[in-house]
């Protein structure tokens, strides 16, 4: 089916495709449009899923870790405080391995209040075990969400994976959007699934040598996840002709500079990127998709990172992780905090009045 | 630049409520059906009916790589004429065409009475004429999309008087 579509729409039309066994969720702005698409379909009787709209964030995630304890294929959503509302949860959800798939439409955190873009809220939770992916137009919003149970529900990962969008410029934004209709997914088959023909428990007492043992097979999880990601972007490739990668680069084969980002915002700096070569700058845009396992970086200009977001008195957070891979010095720029806009001509003028290091806040300094 | 091709830009000025939303996405659908490339992106402050909103919608042959706020806009379509002040034309391009919902003429700018014909086919909600569909038949007349692919996104959503709002207006304006 080929359509207009927001952001969110194309997430709630993935969930459809994938065919989930459980939803449990809690509106939030500007995510409520998700959980609203898919109370629609269960009405109309085209998601055969188990419904439960809950009364917290906290509550969400904690019914989809019982359904998904039970080996069902579950989903839920959330933004900004909901998210950390749910931070405990988070935490069960991968260290109990299960696939449970998440959209999360990155907002910012109060206070001021503020319902616009900010990657804070997830970046916050990166050390939380589940597999971060950040999107950047609704045809991707699509196509992630499908691939991320693949990912999830492989024998050789079972860990959570939530995927972000930037929430309003791309949860609200209207955008051409193709899908599938119907479910490529195989039906999940989740080893350690509490079963009453076979009782065993889930979460009990671990010694500290078991539990050693357990995290450092979920650490091996994540790591072996790269590989499959691999095999699920083919996958989708041969079924749709869009190719994706964990970092997805632009013009960056001979590029001087590199201008490294997450989301809207590598997008846009790739219009910038087109206006500077016509210049004679040769500029590369390097769009992080992959954030947690971080992925191969290697590039040989100078980098710019954007951050929307930011770690009080450490810097931006891509551009920590983007310093730690590579050891190379980096011109990190914050940008866009609380939904700022940001057009293509900002990133023009990133670029030319950028420096081999340092940092900045741009449009403040 | 800018995503290649050649590529226009629409910014709507309303009042919450008017449904400037709607317009620029029923815009953006109008083109798809057409086989363009379209974005439509709202503008989300703390809205509430009455208080002046925008929202934007590009058009392409090429993909859209830019979602920022619409700073440059070849077209600039006002809701109601009231709202006329100098955020409104704020970065017009040169050759830029502003159209607005009005009784009476202003100078410079394209003028329809969309309240009117919105009122005469009983588009009214509170007591307010709807005008958002009937406006995007002036945009149609600027051939940014075709007058029948508006009907069709129109038809898509809303009843047979919103098209026909739109055929009205695309008929009223003489270029």
């Amino acid at each position: 089916m080929k359509l207009i579509a927001t952001g969110n729409e194309a997430v709630a039309y993935a969930v459809l495709d994938a065919s989930p066994d459980f939803i449990a969720a809690y509106p939030i702005t500007p995510q409520t449009t998700i959980v609203e698409a898919l109370a629609k379909f269960k009405e109309s009787g085209k998601l055969k899923a188990t419904y439960i709209p809950v009364e917290s964030e906290h509550s969400a995630l904690s019914a989809c870790i019982g359904a998904g304890s039970m080996g069902k294929r579950t989903f839920t959503a959330t933004s900004s405080q909901g998210l950390l509302y749910m931070a405990e949860m988070l935490h069960w959800a991968s260290n109990a391995r299960l696939p449970i798939v998440m959209a999360n439409v990155n907002r910012a955190l109060a206070p001021g209040w503020n319902l616009w873009a900010d990657l804070s809220d997830s970046l916050s939770q990166r050390d939380a075990g589940w597999l971060q992916l950040y999107v950047s137009t609704v045809q991707e919003a699509y196509d992630t969400i499908l691939m991320a149970y693949r990912i999830s529900e492989d024998p050789n990962v079972l860990l959570p994976v939530m995927v972000n969008l930037e929430g309003f410029v791309l949860s609200h934004s209207a955008q051409p959007l193709e899908t599938l209709e119907g479910c490529y997914l195989e039906p999940l088959d989740l080893p350690h699934r509490l079963d009453t023909g076979t009782p065993h428990t889930l979460g009990n007492v671990a010694s500290p040598n078991d539990y050693f043992k357990l995290r450092r097979d979920a650490e091996n999880a994540a790591r072996k996840s790269a590989k499959v990601t691999r095999k699920a972007e083919k996958e989708l490739f041969e079924l749709t002709g869009r190719a994706y990668r964990p970092v997805m680069e632009y013009r960056c084969d001979d590029a001087d500079v590199i201008i490294a980002a997450m989301g809207v915002f590598a997008r846009e700096a790739e219009a910038a990127c087109d206006i500077l070569r016509d210049k004679g700058v040769k500029v590369g845009v390097a769009r992080v998709r992959q954030f947690r396992p971080f992925p191969e970086f290697d590039f040989d200009g100078r980098l710019i990172v954007i951050d929307r977001d930011y770690s009080y008195g450490c810097g931006g957070i891509l551009a920590q992780e983007i310093r730690a891979r590579t050891g190379k010095p980096v011109y990190s720029v914050i940008a866009g905090l609380g939904g700022q806009d940001m057009t293509y001509k900002d990133f023009v003028k990133i670029v030319i009045e950028s420096r081999e290091e340092g940092e900045r806040w741009w449009g403040i300094d | 630049m800018r995503g290649g091709g050649e590529l226009i830009e629409i910014r709507f000025h309303a009042r919450g409520g008017q449904g400037a939303v709607t317009a620029a996405r029923l815009l953006a659908q109008a083109a798809f059906m057409e086989g363009k490339h379209s974005t439509a992106i709202p503008f989300f402050g703390a809205e509430r009916r009455g208080a002046p909103v925008v929202s934007f919608c590009r058009v392409s042959d090429e993909p859209i790589k830019i979602s920022s706020a619409v700073c440059e806009p070849d077209f600039v379509v006002v809701f109601d004429a009231r709202l006329i002040n100098a955020d409104v034309i704020k970065g017009l391009k040169k050759d830029g065409t502003v159209i607005i919902n009005s009784q009476v003429k202003v100078n410079g700018f394209i003028s329809v009475d969309a309240s009117g014909i919105a009122r005469s086919l009983g588009l009214v909600r509170d007591n307010i004429p709807m005008v958002n569909t009937a406006m995007l038949g002036a945009l149609a007349r600027f051939e940014i999309v075709s007058l029948k692919s508006v009907k069709s996104a129109i038809k898509e959503t809303f009843d047979e008087r919103n098209a026909i709002a739109a055929e009205q207006v695309y008929r009223e304006i003489i270029l």
